[in-house]
């Protein structure tokens, strides 16, 4: 028998409070451990609401979200703790998502140490290991963000996001906020985690190039709907949804 | 003959660190230049050099001469009188450089109002062409909304229509679409491209994306530290980077594009 | 150097080039931390504590005891008398330190209620949502507009004209700016993706408030909180030259106003004495809350250097 998906949306819709249109409406998806799944689309079709609902940030108005096959509840603690340090995850803007006023070596531990794996004097090591895994060197521990540039925080949110080895990598557009050769190494860290670990990664992004990089399987979301899912070479290589391929088309390209 | 001519300008801070070094370049009227560069290359510090916006505490040397006019070293009046007739700039941020608290409409007005001296049912009339020209749907309903009210993408046409409003000689593009989702910065590259071919506007178009800047100049500077480490056509730098820098650029470039290579049959 | 100056014009540092992070950073030489020399908190500090100290050494001596009347009415300044005497005869300068204690104390006290109770009701209406939110605004908005000067009459009808009144209702007004102020910070904290950066790392609330909210909206508050000492200060003066402070015979800054304002023409000092106190301690406060806001935040601390 095959193992249940690590993380699976079954008929989900959400309705934000005050809103005429759902945000996402009747989505379905898998993610199967060890696979990597692409969620693209533009503002406000639903990319971000859908992520938040996979880190168990909101729940669906309809539908379920599953975790190793069981309905994900929010309120038992135990399969919460479970949750979390199976499932972490990277944010789009690298001056946002770490706390300016915190030592790099505070934020990276944070999991561990909130999740009650270590103690500041255990999780040491453990961080410094991150950060040499990332490509930081070892003094940031003592740094604070602003120290550091665009790519290096990222970095920094890498490390805090794989320091207690989780099963699933979330990503928010990890490197849309990044310059071009910064974004390469990025999206190169990323995948040799996923391969060094066997990471399962779902990442949010409009930028196709890093999806086609990055993910086997891409599931296209337009105004709250799935228009289009498969695999990444199929999807992208020959998309059947005209909204696809009116994405791939306004891909700028370099002249040849 | 040249619209703009740039000469050994230098922006340093008030503690004496140099933004951008030593900086030459020229624009023949209706030429359009990329300004290429990564964060913190001075390629933005530049653009706003030009217009005489430099924000507090960075001053100029050199030479920053737009149609005939000493922009280094001008007084506030001066300055004024250049920005809009000879050049006016489009930011990245539609949403900070449009005021939040007036219509989109009455924003676009004052700049018709002082260059055309438009009052009245006239000058609404050419707020709804303006609107119309850069190819807003709906120009009524836009020019009644306030910035948040509408989209990022008609928020970046508002800010491109003020700009165009002057006709200027010179438009001054800073990373006008990043912000933007993909398929709205194809159309807005379109429109950019299309507007300013009609009115043998001049272009500084200023982003990272080098596949970007290829869509709008012919003719591009790279910048790296401040300092231009190359120039060239768009082409050529594409084609044979000679500077390692420009080559990291490209390479990256390429090899996030490859990846759309899916065996595509189209 | 340029790459690091570069970085913070546009508000963000320069990129390594090769995105290869191994390489050494030019950030690295801005992140020592240097000794932070800022003058309006050195000025702030001397001006409030020279204050502070009139008023610790009040506790312990003074040149007369508070109801020696030996000195004669209205004495000149000098004669055995720094400042002279009030109308009872009683010693100035004598006075003046009292009134320090006591304009201390006012601060101190009113700022402790504001900001315990601000900061609590803060968060509360920060995390509070629908009906509850909307009921505690109303209830701060309504106290914000609810003026000291009445709060503080209806505290003195039903207890008596104590300093401890006075403070309380100055505290109990000052809390609702502080809570007020501290509801928007923590809102926007909370919009942060590092506050759901903490959520996804498995962070309690109770734990994030702790190392995420209050040490960044730590800085706006204790700024916001030395300009309401200042303020405290101010309206006990006021309280007091109404008899709705400090009771005679203790000497508040604002009660010897009000006596002295008879007698100004002929006899200044009475009224200038606590006057230029008044100023100085308020001046200095403020200055400190100037000084405090460049100091207390680490990213500005580097850009000064």
């Amino acid at each position: 028998m095959t193992p249940p998906p690590v993380l699976e949306l079954r008929d989900v819709s959400l309705h934000h409070r005050g809103s005429d249109t759902p945000a996402v409406q009747d989505v379905s998806l898998t993610v199967e451990t060890g696979g990597s799944l692409a969620l693209v689309g533009e503002s406000g079709a639903g990319k971000t609401t859908l992520l938040r609902l996979l880190l168990g940030l909101g729940r669906p108005t309809r539908g379920t979200v599953a975790f190793d096959g069981t309905e994900l509840a929010p309120r038992d603690r135990r399969q919460m703790r479970a949750f979390r340090r199976s499932v972490q995850c990277v944010f789009q803007d690298p001056y946002s998502s770490l706390d300016p006023r915190r030592r790099v070596g505070d934020i990276v531990a944070e999991p561990l140490r909130s999740l009650g794996l270590d103690t500041k004097a255990t999780a040491a090591p453990k961080v410094a290991e991150a950060l040499e895994r990332v490509g930081l060197p070892a003094d940031a521990v003592r740094r604070y963000p602003h120290e550091f540039s665009g790519g290096q925080r990222q970095r920094v949110a890498i490390a805090r996001a794989t320091v207690c080895h989780p099963r699933v990598l979330l990503a928010d557009e990890p490197v849309s906020a990044l310059d071009v050769t910064t974004r390469v190494a990025v999206v190169d860290l990323i995948a040799e985690l996923k391969r060094e670990r066997g990471l399962t990664v779902v990442m949010v992004s409009h930028d196709l190039s890093v999806v086609a990089s990055l993910c086997e399987r891409t599931a296209v979301l337009e105004g709250g709907r799935v228009v289009e899912q498969g695999d990444t070479a199929r999807v992208l290589g020959a998309p059947a949804h005209p909204y696809t391929r009116r994405l791939l088309d306004a891909v700028p390209r370099l002249p040849v | 003959m040249t619209l703009l001519d740039l000469s050994g300008l230098t922006l340093r801070t008030t503690d004496g660190t140099t933004l951008v070094d030593d900086l030459s370049l020229t624009l023949a009227p209706g030429e359009r230049l990329g300004l290429i560069g990564e964060s913190g290359s001075g390629k933005s510090l530049t653009a706003l050099a030009v217009l005489g916006l430099l924000p507090e505490g960075i001053t100029a040397t050199g030479s920053v001469e737009l149609a005939g006019t000493q922009i280094v070293g001008a007084r506030e009046e001066q300055l004024t009188r250049v920005r809009g007739r000879d050049a006016a700039v489009v930011f990245q941020e539609p949403l900070t450089a449009l005021d939040p608290l007036m219509r989109a409409g009455r924003q676009l007005a004052e700049p018709l109002r002082r260059r055309h001296g438009l009052r009245g049912p006239a000058l609404k009339r050419a707020v709804l062409d303006a609107l119309e020209r850069v190819r807003l749907a709906e120009p009524d309903r836009i020019a009644r909304s306030f910035p948040h009210e509408i989209s990022g993408g008609q928020r970046q046409r508002v800010a491109l229509a003020m700009a165009l409003a002057c006709e200027p000689k010179l438009l001054i593009a800073d990373e006008p679409t990043t912000a933007l989702d993909v398929s709205v910065q194809a159309e807005m590259l379109d429109l950019i491209d299309t507007l300013v071919r009609e009115r043998d506007m001049a272009v500084v178009f200023v982003s990272h994306d080098l596949a970007v800047v290829a869509r709008i100049a012919d003719r591009a500077v790279v910048m790296r530290q401040g300092r231009a480490v190359e120039e060239g056509t768009v082409l050529g730098l594409v084609r044979s980077p000679a500077h390692a820098y420009t080559r990291a650029l490209v390479g990256s470039a390429r090899r996030l594009e490859s990846a759309l290579n899916l065996g595509d049959p189209r | 150097m340029t790459e690091r100056a570069t970085g913070r014009t546009t508000g963000r540092p320069a990129e390594p080039t090769t995105g290869r992070a191994t390489e050494p950073t030019t950030e690295r030489t801005t992140g020592r931390r240097r000794p932070v020399r800022s003058y309006t908190l050195l000025a702030g500090c001397v001006l409030a504590g020279l204050i502070v100290l009139l008023a610790l050494v009040s506790l312990v001596w003074s040149p007369y005891a508070a109801d020696d009347t030996s000195g004669g009415r209205l004495a000149g300044p000098g004669s055995g008398h720094l400042l002279g005497t009030d109308k009872l005869g009683r010693d100035l300068f004598t006075q003046v330190m009292t009134g320090a204690r006591i304009a201390v104390e006012a601060g101190l006290g009113s700022v402790l209620i504001a900001a315990v109770l601000g900061i609590l009701l803060g968060l509360l209406t920060a995390f509070a949502q629908g009906w509850l939110d909307d009921t505690l605004s109303a209830f701060l908005d309504i106290l914000i507009a609810f003026p000291t000067l009445l709060l503080a009459m209806l505290i003195v009808a039903a207890h008596s004209a104590t300093l401890g009144s006075a403070v309380l209702a100055i505290g109990l007004a000052q809390s609702a700016v502080v809570a007020r102020l501290t509801r928007i910070l923590v809102k926007r904290v909370l919009t942060q993706d590092y506050i759901t950066a903490a959520r996804t790392s498995g962070t309690s609330w109770p734990r994030t408030v702790a190392q995420h909210v209050l040490p960044n909206i730590w800085p706006t508050l204790v700024v916001n909180l030395a300009l309401q000492f200042g303020l405290a200060v101010l309206a006990e003066a006021g309280l007091s030259y109404l008899g709705l402070g400090v009771p005679p015979p203790n000497a508040s800054w604002g009660g010897m106003l009000q006596e002295a304002q008879a007698t100004f023409t002929t006899a200044p000092a009475g009224a200038l004495a606590p006057g230029i106190l008044l100023v100085m301690l308020v001046v200095g406060v403020n200055l400190i809350a100037d000084g405090l806001r460049d100091t207390l935040d680490p990213t500005t601390r580097r850009r000064r250097t």
